[in-house]
């Protein structure tokens, strides 16, 4: 078992506010790990510690380390491009971009500004478009607008254009709120599929969700990282008092 | 009692929207009246594309295309320089500038905005027209050129404000895609939010567009009031706009001139019409 993201002592503070205190926590390669905790807990925000999102609120600063593959994200130096190539983000609300289907899945190669050819492009639409198994029911549409899916296929087409930049990581920002149960099962199929692949980490406020699709699972509260275990381990005998009062409901 | 107040009120609040489109119902039928009147006399298409302006020669002759074809090319012009920087300033102003700068700026925007065309043409033409004779060598300054530049300015408030509200009303889940995808700032901007917010921008463009076409006093003190056909934007030129304003004083009542400068008006209210439309048309696609 091969340690993906580390993360040591790590704390983040938007201005005064202490938003994440000493997480510890290890994420293993090929598994899905599911962060749950009530809302504002921080569990969306150490998420976005790995891909470097929270640099866009002003006032944020860190402390300790964050490692993916042994290397300090949080380093000054760091290539954040390079890191969100590796590190992708499936966000709440699917989000895709008002262009085409097509234009969607390329844009992470595009922006990259190597030339490639359109054969190659068109080799990476379709395998980014079978990864999520939607190459079926949007092959003969590439070139119309992604805002015209349903909202499942939006979320489906997110994931679609992470893999067409073939990341190591799978960040999931609550990725099935917006969607039905159905959707919501389907999307989760995907997920255990996709794990033979990726490192998943998925933020969820859906305990059952976490329990169903995650092997691995944290519980946060108030910005410590309460309890770290096998997802079997936490939910059956919970080692903390708090962790046993949130899975058994009292709060949350 | 209250009944009867809420009645009166609710009538004379009506009356009140009747009004307004009561005049310009009256408005639009005189100029169509006094306007149409010249067709009595020129065909349709002998005064839009006739190619000489002599209203006061006899017989007059009211061919109305060069005056066309100045305000195409100073509005063409005015285009050319303020949608570039127009909209450049709303990408800065909505995404780049620094809170406090950004304060500045839109507080700068609507002081220009604020500005009396006149006293901008009188600004044109004691320092830019003379400019613009010494750097392009020209036997006068009062051209095309210095006519689109100035309107430019007048372009650009409205451009900007528009632009900037339909590039800051953009979803912000699609810059933070971009941003999460590895797409640098600029990146994001050009390839994501540019296309979220097109229709809003367009519509921008054709609101700024619609003012320099219907711009009449700094055109009239800057651009060299001369009818003929524009070959470039260094020549003088005269627009539909200033034809009326210098004109109307001194035509004749009743006469073919007095006609003509109404069917000229017309032409701009058709123009501005069809742009106002577009405009709309761009504002309800993004909604």
């Amino acid at each position: 078992m091969t340690d993906k993201i580390v993360t040591k002592d790590l704390n983040l503070w938007y201005g005064g506010f202490h938003a994440l205190k000493d997480v510890n926590a290890a994420f293993q390669v090929n598994r899905i790990t599911a962060i749950i905790g009530p809302s504002g807990c921080g569990k969306s925000t150490l998420l976005r510690v790995f891909n470097r999102m929270n640099d866009l609120i002003e006032g944020v600063r860190t402390g300790g380390e964050a490692l993916i593959d042994g290397l300090d994200i949080l380093a000054p130096d760091t290539d954040l491009v390079a890191l969100r190539k590796k590190v992708g983000m499936v966000f709440q609300r699917p989000n895709p971009f008002p262009l085409s289907i097509y234009e969607n899945i390329v844009f992470g190669v595009r922006i990259r500004g190597a030339k490639v050819s359109r054969s190659e492009l068109d080799a990476i639409v379709e395998s980014s478009l079978r990864g999520v198994l939607l190459w079926d029911d949007l092959r003969d549409m590439l070139r119309s607008p992604a805002l015209r899916l349903s909202l499942e296929q939006r979320q489906r087409l997110c994931i679609a254009r992470l893999l067409a930049v073939k990341p190591d990581v799978l960040l999931m920002d609550e990725p099935c709120s917006a969607l039905d149960p159905q959707a919501t099962a389907r999307i989760e199929e995907l997920m255990r599929e996709l794990k033979h692949e990726y490192t998943i980490v998925i933020v969820t406020h859906n305990m059952q969700q976490a329990a169903r699709v995650s092997d691995d699972t944290g519980f946060m509260l108030l910005g410590e990282l309460i309890e770290f275990n096998r997802t079997e381990e936490l939910f059956a005998s919970p080692r903390d008092k708090r962790t046993e009062d949130y899975i058994t409901g009292r709060y949350g | 009692m209250r009944k009867l107040r809420e009645f009166i009120i609710e009538k004379l609040v009506l009356l009140c929207g009747l009004a307004s489109i009561f005049f310009v119902v009256l408005i639009f039928l005189f100029l169509l009246r006094e306007g149409l009147a010249v067709f009595k006399t020129i065909s349709p298409s002998a005064f839009l594309a006739g190619k000489s302006w002599y209203p006061i020669s006899e017989p007059p002759q009211l061919g109305i295309l060069p005056l066309i074809l100045g305000s195409l090319v100073v509005t063409f012009g005015a285009a050319l320089i303020s949608i570039p920087i127009g909209v450049g300033c709303a990408i800065y102003i909505a995404e780049i500038a620094p809170k406090r700068l950004k304060e500045i700026l839109k507080a700068g925007i609507e002081l220009l905005a604020a500005i009396p065309s006149v006293v901008l043409g009188f600004i044109g033409m004691v320092t830019l027209v003379p400019f613009v004779k010494t750097v392009f060598h020209l036997p006068t300054g009062l051209t095309a050129l210095s006519g689109s530049i100035m309107l430019a300015f007048m372009a650009m408030p409205t451009i900007v404000s528009i632009a900037e509200d339909a590039l800051y009303s953009i979803p912000k889940t699609y810059k933070e895609g971009a941003l999460a995808m590895g797409a640098t700032h600029w990146q994001a901007i050009w390839r994501v939010m540019l296309r979220a917010a097109s229709s809003g921008i367009l519509a921008a463009i054709m609101l700024g567009i619609g003012r320099v076409i219907g711009e009449t006093m700094a055109v009239m003190m800057i651009t060299g009031n001369a009818a003929v056909i524009p070959h470039s934007l260094f020549v003088p030129v005269r627009t539909l706009t200033a034809t009326i304003a210098a004109e109307m004083g001194e035509a004749v009542i009743g006469s073919e001139h007095y006609f003509a400068l109404f069917a000229i008006g017309i032409v701009l209210f058709v123009i501005s019409f069809a742009i106002n439309v577009t405009a709309d048309l761009f504002l309800h696609k993004r909604q």
